[in-house]
């Protein structure tokens, strides 16, 4: 009660939804983006915020809005130093942390969701389960194939519009931890897989066959980055279907401690 | 024909890799000489491996593979496990790593940031994972256990194992029996009740919890003054060894606590300093034998149980070797927990001998003056695993000799000179550690002891202390190392320097061996790092 009241208090304090300037985000990095959205995502900002970043009132930066019109060196002033008196806390970025950060959140606003139906989640696991046949290839908190990135923390790491176009067009946004690459050994045989790890001499990946394999390249004939295997769901799935799924992946986080010890 | 075999192999080696069943954890290294698949090779801790391409003969050649450097600064004690050219360990505390075996390059990091209020007594470290079926498993600082997805390090469960704000952590590789996973408590140096549980592998649920420390109406409970069982330490902080026939699961335990000060918990105080015998299935205990009753020197008997099948007195005999912190050697009866034999292994004169059943005669207290006490509060050993050997029938252990000087706090006038004079919070003792003293400093040694006559038939001095284990394999090498940093191949039958390596960094763990593709690697955590040494 008191935190809803707290909220309260800061949202009739603040100006009204204003859609703020992405012209500075135009200078960063791709990789700064992915640095901006690994702090948002461990340091905490999506605990309250959301991965969508639509959770506290007032305020989505999936929509570019915010409580009043923000400069980029606002948003960056609040993140380290927090506002005084509400739930937003001060933090221990540094000032190009939360450039970054910033970055990431201007670019929130560019993506956007490609469908209106709104989703089950239920329906959405039956869908994963089954007709999608996502299983056989990923898993689910460890659970499942291991030919591709475990999923049981998409729906923290992931936003929605990016979990759309996951399935509707997989090969658009690779994420660098997702990338799939293909060996040729000099015998003529070829393997392929998700690619765990490479160096100058060695190459490490989750083969087909869901075996993890290490590679020397100087004993390979050629070796490199493929497509991805990820299919587009564009045809196969309705968009109800579609829209469950993503809801379905939009809840899955990494499952708390079991409870348990002395005194139970 | 022959191609069919080679492909029945190949798709063979393929599925060892992604299941591990209990049977195969079991016989360990003496069916499947090139994985490691628990702390010590087996469930019987002999730290022996098979493996003979390295051999006392060509040790000499032995040249680094890798190096694999953690980011973590905290001692390295981990003895990783090897499974199919995957070699997983942990960084201090509990990142978990699966590294190719083959290169030392990683597969995947699973990072694990223990909560604040993990506070273990002697560092942030951890001292190895477990594996069954295709999940690995970690006790954590902050006392959880974790179940990984062994393919890509994700957290399938994480359960509580006991409360880490109570004091209590978790610091050694969990022991695997059938279907469960079995952990200890550390934190006994501060006031817990510790406790020994058995999870379910599958879904993290406690199957069995038995406490050290027996509770009111439950026998050995008269065995603490007053309400000093509630507070009585006794953690369980290194792995249990497993014996089939008998299905008892053994552990040793820690020292009661407070430490150093008795007087609060008058009494033998079981099961502190013990070794204990429970049922696998249910946790009871089956037997116990204690080896320092009422310990006031922080005598904790946590090193690992090592079984072996020997000749005792002529007759085949199922036995436990035991080198203990308190510098006592002993042989017991696996199966029944009898006392066959002890012996002090270092110079020790806390006791003048043994009643029939075993229970040591403690002849040394302190006093106002202080009493010099061999060994000791840092023991003859400590954690660090020793090895026996089938093939030469030898215990090879690194132990310490060493001294000290013991008093009540209050009755020690401060006449004790040297700067190393402290007072901790353990007790309301004062020990003198043994610095500044050219008679009593201490050394480390690797011996090899007869467990027949229990005195030992080689050793190598090292310039320093040693917190690492051995490892003894069938080329008849035993690897060993200590904190001046030097990687050592000795002989197994004469003791003999074959082969030293500089790793740059303190030995705080045990070796271990494994192979890929027909090649045998010897491997150790040092410094902040996981070496590989083979043949060129």
């Amino acid at each position: 009660m008191r935190h809803l009241l707290t909220a309260f208090t800061v949202a009739s304090a603040l100006i009204a939804p204003w859609a703020a300037s992405t012209a500075s985000a135009q200078h960063e990095t791709a990789q700064d983006l992915l640095d901006g959205q690994r702090f948002y995502n461990e340091r905490g900002c999506a605990n309250c915020h959301g991965p969508n970043g639509d959770l506290v009132p007032g305020i989505n930066f999936s929509a570019g809005q915010f409580r009043r019109p923000m400069t980029d060196a606002d948003l960056s002033s609040i993140i380290r130093k927090g506002i005084a008196n509400t739930p937003m806390p001060a933090s221990n970025v540094t000032e190009v942390q939360a450039a970054q950060i910033v970055a990431y959140l201007r670019s929130l606003a560019s993506a956007k969701s490609a469908t209106v139906v709104k989703g089950d989640m239920a329906r959405g696991k039956l869908v994963f389960d089954g007709k999608g046949n996502c299983m056989s290839c990923h898993s689910v908190a460890g659970i499942g194939g291991h030919k591709a990135p475990d999923l049981g923390n998409v729906g923290q790491a992931r936003r929605t519009p990016d979990l759309e176009r996951a399935l509707l067009d997989p090969q658009a946004d690779i994420q660098p931890n997702h990338r799939y690459y293909r060996v040729v050994q000099n015998d003529g045989t070829t393997v392929t897989g998700w690619l765990l790890g490479f160096d100058t001499f060695n190459i490490r990946m989750i083969d087909g066959k869901e075996q993890l394999r290490s590679f020397v390249k100087s004993d390979l004939r050629s070796h490199g980055f493929i497509e991805s295997p990820m299919p587009s769901y564009k045809n196969s799935l309705t968009p109800q279907e579609l829209a469950d799924i993503v809801s379905y992946l939009s809840s899955l986080r990494t499952t708390p401690a079991t409870p348990a010890g002395p005194g139970r | 024909m022959k191609l069919k075999l080679i492909v029945l192999l190949v798709l063979a080696a393929a599925s060892l890799q992604a299941q591990v069943t209990f049977d195969r954890i079991l016989s360990g290294v003496d069916k499947e000489p090139h994985n490691w698949l628990s702390y010590s090779g087996t469930l019987k801790n002999q730290r022996f491996s098979p493996l003979n391409q390295i051999t006392t003969a060509n040790v000499k050649s032995l040249q680094q593979a890798w190096i694999w450097q953690a980011r973590s600064l905290e001692k390295f004690e981990a003895t990783p496990i090897v499974l199919d050219g995957i070699l997983y360990t942990v960084e201090q505390p509990n990142n978990v790593v699966a590294l190719d075996a083959v290169t030392g390059r990683p597969y995947w990091t699973f990072n694990y940031t223990p909560a604040p209020e993990a506070r273990a007594c002697c560092g942030r470290l951890n001292r190895g994972v477990a594996i069954l079926g295709d999940t690995i498993y970690m006790g954590t600082l902050d006392a959880y256990l974790v179940a990984l997805d062994a393919k890509t390090g994700t957290l399938r469960w994480k359960s509580k194992v006991a409360e880490a704000k109570a004091g209590y952590s978790i610091t050694h590789s969990p022991t695997v029996v059938k279907d469960k996973v079995i952990l200890g408590t550390g934190g006994g140096d501060g006031p817990i009740r510790g406790y020994i549980s058995a999870f379910n592998a599958k879904t993290g649920e406690e199957a069995w919890r038995f406490y050290t420390i027996p509770g009111p109406g439950e026998p050995g409970n008269e065995t603490w003054s007053g309400e000093s069982w509630k507070t009585g330490g006794t953690g369980v902080w290194n792995a249990g060894a497993y014996d089939p026939e008998t299905n008892l699961v053994f552990f040793g335990t820690g020292n009661p606590a407070p430490d150093w000060d008795g007087s609060s918990r008058l009494g033998d105080n079981l099961y502190s300093d013990s070794v204990v015998a429970l049922d696998a299935d249910t946790g009871k205990l089956k037997w116990h034998y204690q080896f320092t009753p009422h310990d006031e020197l922080d005598y904790d008997s946590t090193q690992v149980p090592v079984l072996a099948d020997i000749q005792w007195q002529g007759k085949p005999r199922k036995v436990m070797l035991w080198a203990n912190r308190n510098g006592v050697m002993y042989v017991l009866d696996r199966t029944t927990g009898e006392f066959l034999k002890g012996k002090p292994y270092v110079k020790a004169n806390w006791l003048d001998g043994f009643d029939a059943k075993g229970r040591p005669n403690r002849v040394k207290f302190p006093t106002k003056e202080g009493t010099a006490i061999y060994p000791h509060v840092h023991g003859a050993t400590n954690w660090a695993p020793p090895s026996f050997s089938p093939r030469t029938g030898l215990f090879y252990v690194a132990t310490w000799e060493n001294s000290g000087t013991f008093a009540r706090e209050g009755q020690f006038p401060g006449a004790i000179p040297g700067p190393n004079t402290r007072q901790t919070t353990m007790g309301a003792t004062i020990i003198v550690p043994f610095y500044n003293n050219p008679e009593t400093e201490a050394i480390g040694v690797v011996r090899a002891y007869d467990p027949q006559t229990l005195d030992y038939k080689w050793e190598f001095r090292l310039g320093d202390i040693t917190w690492g284990g051995t490892l003894v394999t069938a080329g008849d090498v035993v690897f060993s190392g200590g904190r001046d940093g030097y990687f050592l191949a000795l002989d197994a039958k004469t003791g003999a320097l074959l082969w030293k390596a500089n790793v740059g960094g303190q030995i705080n763990a045990a070796a271990m061996s494994y192979a890929v593709n027909g090649k045998q690697y010897i491997s150790i955590n040092a410094g902040s790092a996981v070496f590989a040494f083979a043949l060129p």
